[in-house]
């Protein structure tokens, strides 16, 4: 079965939902607190897809996901200096996957580990205060970039999805950075309009962000992280307006933003080895 | 030791939100020309390390690549900018940015620091390019920026430098305990005594705690005890926070002459939540009993009241108030209300509740108020944005979502906001085998405290309270809430529950410890607490500053010793502190030392037991009113639209989208629904988990314009509108049939001016009670009418402003909240019209009752004729509404409040822009009666073609087919052959989402997208 790790603690708190994602998707997660990550009671090699879920890691302090993107860089998990990060570009390495949404997302774009263009994982670009200055709870539409190479998205045009964020806008520093992800599609999600194109405008568009991007990924695809709320959309009924399409005649009980987790569970399950059976057979010898 | 002070600046390019936005608000709300703002975040670092240590820190951790340029120290000059603003803390007010910052550096540095000492302070720097004259600039800082009470503002020219400052909190430990001698004083200066202390105990409550100390065998006791013959200051305070007024309830459980003026009747109360609230709940669980409904478990007993779902959990469900706090310091008030009211339900029975969902009302004073404003007393505006601030920070980064909520705006409130915060909770049935919601101490169990240290912030929190605020307002009874502190420490107890290694926990609010382990005493029998173990934040608090102290984000666990090992290992993996401050006992005493030191020995049977009863009196008159003489018109077009855009109908989106309404994934019914996201709901409705389409629907009844008429009315008015709108979203009423399982819990919270009479200083006080024992006839009426259990409850009674000689009260005002059992909540109901072609019915009945309306309001009267529940047609209305629901008949439902018909017909084309033609029977009513009465029990309902025969025969009479949902836009409304109503439903929706609030809180669309 895929395995999937949820990390909480320290202010995180979309966990639940996220665990529950992953279940009706047909994996096994386990939500683990970081700290019996960064003591070693928990390995992230025993398992398949690395999670960041949102909330307000460290309330959000010094900008969002900075203090816990700060500790997976520095915190040395063992006496020979090595770190969580270092840890995790293993993990990537292995050919596995990391999702971060919301404050996840944002600690991955602070790590550096997207978009990741360089692959030295030093940051990029950044994710900063909305452009109207407040943090908002809102459902947007998104599109999917079909330049996208992740197997996340597979098989998805649009996406319709709540965000509830104050630091969501996505800034690129300059032409260079901004070209480089357009070329090969990391800016994988975007915000749209009515009509379905992409838009700057508020609140279609609800922080600003450069790109109207909503979500990255790395140039390998395994790395994918968004400001908007896949997880909080599980069941047809987390949609404002249920009541009126089922009167209408929807098709499925089923919310859009399971599709992301059935992707990824159905990418592993067909692809390589999955992480518990590779220990099993080791363990088996 | 130096500091080093930080600076990070915006790179040049980066839009610097926060500096336009002072620089806007400077514009729009003081009249104050700044010109360019650019803000800075600043950050002093009092630890041993280099200078170049110091501004590594700073690059690699506290600066974003992207974003931020770094410097040390203040800049000496800055081009450009004539005039600045720093904005920092005073001493040992809370600092999470700086704490997080520490963090960051032990983080960093890979060492062990300790983080619950201050070494990094974070500060704001704002650098204006106008020279604005000082008075202006300490305007600016104090009205936009800070809130003097916690913060240090430094203000003045670039020119003559920038003025730093970083606090330094406390002096050396101070165990010194005085003795206060109330021997010999006189009545006079028993009762100044009171007040200088802020005990806000009366004469006669003096007089018994004097009784108490002067009797033999207290002398005996204490003697032995090694405490002097007069009471310690720390005993006095112990005894001042018991009895509060927040705490003991005391004018609820007074005894109440009661005299109708109109009829001349008299009679004795026995206590009002004796008598029409415990009482009355008692009853209605023989009922429920009695029809095999045994879900009530817990009421009025914990710190939350607890019902059962199923087998396997309880739901537990809490609402408090916050008021005086918010009224001083707008957001530090809220967000420790909600982060208050969270630890409620997680600390009842064992503790270790999962939060599910926050729920707040609002009541301020109208924020385009252009009056006078009295000594100490914050424009309604700024408590409007502090409040909403904190509960915004409150609720989003604790991971509960705000699933609904209400504001009322009426100028009686601009002195003392009201500030409900309401919390629901799951919680497992056992923990570890053991009953969840059972509170169980024995002697020798250990007090152990967790969560956040111990300062001076929220000294005198109950006491204060419990009197009237005013312009001498402690700055110490404020506290600034630190949602991070507290979410570690949820986290923490809900695995140490599930883990078995809790006995029970409880919280520490008001109070502090003094009550936390005081309650908790009563459970063993006694209890010895050790004060040197206590941490602090800071050196300098005095033994009963300690026992006193409302600092937040702590709760008291009670562990046996066997399992206190096991605790502590799970704390420090989770990064919470824990300390083993004492232990219970059973030899009847609370006793509290220093250092081996005796500072306080209390009986505790006098502690809870002792306080004098009040005797208070009460007087009905019925205040004179009359209808208004309003000519009837044509077309009421425009008067829907004024009041679509009146302050108590608009649209409160930009406050609602503000809120995690979603957060857990579990929201089913949120504030705002429809393809457009602007259709107003009724009730939220919740699901328990991901494994079941079990879940709960919430509402909150609440409607002080018709105390004025008469407070019975406006208190049964309150509870049915509550009732009404779980009914309107698909809930059923309780104890229909035997066994069902179909839980109801109702918070009620009743916030009143002084009801005690005074000749001088309150010569309406016998009135004002008067009120508030009909308001609870009413909570009494309806509970045995419907059935329906209250669970959980508050008083708040003295919501007066006093300053300069002018007292501003609160009208009287009761908010009921209520949460039922949905057994499916796919088979919730929106309120928003669906598809063209459905039947629109109005369901219940409309009467000549435009007293206290919004109607009226608009024409400027009051009016006399208020609207009346009768309970025994609402009840059979509401049955019929279940089965049609059983039947799934109904395709939206919104219940009928301020505007009346009018305005729910409005607000239902608001989901998807459907219209609607709707022709009004012609009846004895005056048709602004049918449009705009605010009669209860009532709600616009549309029906499929298809169902309208089966509809029909279960509602019969009590639906009244008004007309069809059309696709064509408009809303057409009817009467007598003519077109009295007719609008464009975009146009109806443009005007409520464009009202006084979402102007005045609403994102500036065109400022926005030109700053990209």
């Amino acid at each position: 079965m895929v395995q999937a790790l949820i990390l909480t603690g320290f202010g995180i708190n979309c966990e639940e939902e996220f665990a529950a994602a992953y279940r009706l998707a047909g994996a096994e997660p386990t939500i683990v607190h970081l700290n019996q990550v960064l003591h070693g009671q928990v390995s992230i090699h025993d398992f398949d897809i690395l999670n960041f879920p949102g909330g307000f890691s460290f309330g959000d302090d010094l900008g969002s996901g900075v203090v816990l993107a700060n500790k997976l860089r520095y915190r040395q998990t063992s006496a020979a200096g090595r770190t969580l990060l270092d840890d995790i570009k293993r993990f990537i390495a292995d050919g596995k996957f990391v999702l971060g949404i919301c404050n996840g997302f944002q600690v991955l774009v602070k790590l550096g580990l997207l978009p990741n263009l360089g692959g030295d994982v030093t940051p990029e670009v950044t994710l900063t205060h909305n452009a109207s200055g407040r943090y908002e709870d809102r459902w947007v539409t998104l599109r999917v970039n079909p330049l996208s190479n992740t197997p996340f998205l597979k098989g998805i045009d649009k996406l319709e999805v709540p965000v509830r964020h104050g630091e969501g806008r996505l800034v690129v520093p300059n032409d260079l950075v901004r070209q480089a992800i357009e070329a090969s599609g990391l800016n994988c999600l975007s915000y749209i309009d009515a009509n379905g194109d992409g838009t700057s405008t508020y609140p279609f568009n609800p922080n600003g962000a450069d790109l109207n991007c909503a979500g990255l990924t790395d140039p390998t695809g395994q790395v994918f992280g968004l400001m908007p709320h896949p997880e909080a959309f599980l069941s047809a009924y987390n949609h404002p307006d249920w009541a009126r399409r089922r009167r209408a005649g929807w098709l499925s009980e089923e919310g859009e933003g399971l599709q992301i987790f059935q992707n990824i569970v159905e990418h592993l399950q067909g692809s390589t080895l999955l992480s518990n059976e590779i220990s099993r057979r080791v363990s088996q010898g | 030791m130096t500091d080093n002070t930080l600076l990070l600046s915006l790179k040049p390019g980066q839009h610097d939100g926060d500096g336009q936005r002072l620089a806007e608000a400077a514009q729009r709300h003081l009249g104050l020309r700044t010109g360019r703002v650019r803000s800075l975040a600043a950050y002093t670092v009092r630890y041993p390390l280099s200078e170049a240590q110091v501004l590594d820190f700073a690059q690699q951790c506290l600066a974003d690549p992207v974003l931020h340029d770094v410097q040390l120290g203040l800049p000496t000059a800055a081009a450009g900018f004539a005039s600045y603003i720093l904005v920092a803390r005073r001493p040992g007010v809370t600092d999470d940015e700086g704490t997080s910052a520490q963090n960051a550096l032990a983080d960093f540095l890979n060492e062990p620091l300790d983080v619950h000492t201050q070494h990094i302070f974070s500060k704001k720097l704002y650098l204006l390019e106008n020279e604005l004259p000082a008075d202006d600039l300490r305007r600016l800082a104090e009205e936009l920026l800070g809130n003097k009470l916690i913060n240090w503002l430094e203000t003045g020219r670039v020119a003559d430098g920038l003025r730093d400052y970083t606090p330094r909190p406390g002096g050396g430990a101070e165990a010194v305990t005085e003795i206060i001698s109330l021997t010999g004083l006189s009545d006079a200066e028993l009762v100044k005594l009171s007040k200088d202390n802020i005990y806000a105990l009366n004469l006669e409550e003096m007089q018994a705690v004097r009784a108490y100390f002067a009797a033999a065998e207290t002398q005996a006791e204490r003697q032995a005890a090694g405490l002097p013959a007069d009471p310690t200051d720390c005993e006095l305070e112990i005894i001042a926070q018991t009895w509060s007024e927040h705490c003991k309830h005391k004018e609820f459980a007074a005894l109440i002459k009661y005299k109708d003026l109109e009829t001349g009747a008299e009679k004795q109360i026995d206590g009002l939540f004796k008598t029409y609230i415990k009482d009355a709940t008692a009853e209605v669980d023989r009922q429920l009993r009695a029809n095999g409904n045994d879900w009530l478990i817990k009421v009025f007993s914990d710190n939350a009241g607890a019902v059962r779902i199923n087998a396997d959990s309880l739901f537990v469900w809490k609402v408090e108030t916050h008021n005086s706090p918010s009224a001083i310091d707008p957001y530090g008030g809220a967000i420790t209300g909600i982060l208050g009211n969270n630890r409620d339900p997680l600390a009842t029975g064992i503790g270790g509740a999962r939060l599910l969902f926050n729920t707040n009302v609002l009541c301020f004073g109208n924020p385009e108020y252009d009056g006078p404003l009295l000594t100490g007393q914050l424009h309604p505006r700024r408590i409007l944005e502090g409040v909403r601030k904190g509960i915004e920070d409150g609720g989003n980064k604790s991971g509960v979502p705000t699933v609904n909520g209400a504001i009322v705006f009426d100028d009686r409130y601009r002195g003392k906001p009201l500030v409900y915060c309401g919390t629901g909770a799951v919680m497992p049935m056992q923990f570890a085998g053991k009953d969840s919601w059972e509170k169980l101490i024995d002697a020798g169990d250990r007090i152990i405290m967790a969560g956040g240290r111990v300062g001076k912030d929220g000294i005198h929190g109950a006491t204060f309270s419990s009197i009237e605020l005013d312009e001498t307002a402690p700055a110490t009874a404020v506290q600034i809430g630190s949602p991070i502190t507290q979410k570690l420490a949820m986290d923490f107890l809900l695995l140490a529950a599930r883990q078995g290694l809790l006995k029970c926990s409880t919280d520490n609010g008001a109070g502090g410890l003094s009550s936390s382990v005081g309650e908790l005493a009563g459970i063993s029998g006694g209890a010895v607490v050790e004060l040197e173990k206590v941490p602090l934040k800071y050196p300098g608090l005095r033994p009963w500053e300690i026992f006193v102290s409302e600092s937040q984000e702590r709760f008291t666990l009670v562990v046996e010793p066997a399992r206190q090992a096991a605790l502590f290992a799970l704390a420090a993996e989770m990064e919470v502190e824990l300390t083993d401050i004492g232990y219970f006992t059973n030899d009847g005493q609370l006793e509290v030392k220093f250092d081996g030191q005796p500072v306080a020995k209390l009986a505790l049977d006098f502690l809870h037991d002792g306080v004098p009863r009040k005797v208070l009196e009460a007087e009905w008159q019925r205040p004179a009113a009359t209808e208004p003489e309003i000519a009837p018109i044509e077309d009421y077009s425009a008067t829907l639209a004024l009041l679509l855009g009146s302050l108590n109908i608009c649209s409160r989106e930009s406050v609602i989208r503000q809120y995690d309404h979603e957060v857990k994934g579990r929201t089913i019914v949120k504030p705002l629904m429809g393809a457009t996201g602007q259709a107003p709901q009724d009730a939220a409705v919740v699901r328990f988990n991901f494994e079941s389409y079990e879940g709960v629907a919430v509402s909150n009844g609440i409607l002080p314009r018709f105390g004025d008429l008469d407070a019975y009315h406006m208190s049964a008015g309150a509870f049915d509108e509550a009732v009404r709108q779980i009914i309107a979203v698909g809930g059923k009423l309780p104890n229909l049939t035997p066994g069902d399982g179909n839980f109801w819990s109702v918070n009620d919270n009743f916030c009143v001016p002084d009801s005690v009479y005074d000749p001088t200083s309150n010569p309406d006080g016998k009135y004002k009670l008067a009120q508030l024992v009909r308001m609870c006839e009413a909570l009494r009426d309806a509970t045995a009418a419907y059935c329906i259990p209250l669970t959980s409850g508050k008083d708040s009674m003295k919501n007066d402003f006093k300053a300069d000689g002018v007292k501003i009260s609160v009208p009287p005002t009761v908010l009921y909240s209520m949460t039922a059992k949905m057994d499916d909540v796919r088979r919730a109901v929106t309120s928003d019209f669906k598809q063209e072609g459905d039947v629109v019915y109005l369901l219940g009945e409309t009467y000549d009752e435009l007293g206290g309306s919004e109607f009226y309001q608009l024409c400027g009267a009051l009016g006399a004729n208020v609207p009346k529940v009768n309970f025994a047609k609402a009840k059979e209305l509401y049955t019929l509404v279940g089965e049609a629901n059983d039947q799934q008949l109904i395709q939206s439902c919104h219940d009928l409040s301020d505007g009346g018909l009018a305005v729910a017909l409005a607000e239902a084309t608001f989901g998807y822009g459907c219209g609607a033609e709707i022709e009004l029977p012609e009846t004895e009513l005056p048709l602004a009666t049918q449009l705009f009465s605010e009669s209860h029990s009532r709600f616009v309902a549309t029906v499929a073609p298809e169902d309208v025969v089966a509809f029909e025969s279960i509602l019969g009479e009590r639906a009244t087919r008004l007309g069809r949902v059309t696709g064509s836009g408009r809303l057409q409304v009817r009467h007598a052959g003519r077109v009295v109503i007719e609008a464009g439903t975009d146009d109806l929706r443009f005007t409520w989402s464009h009202g006084a609030v979402n102007q005045l809180l609403g994102v500036n669309q065109l400022t926005m997208n030109n700053a990209q």
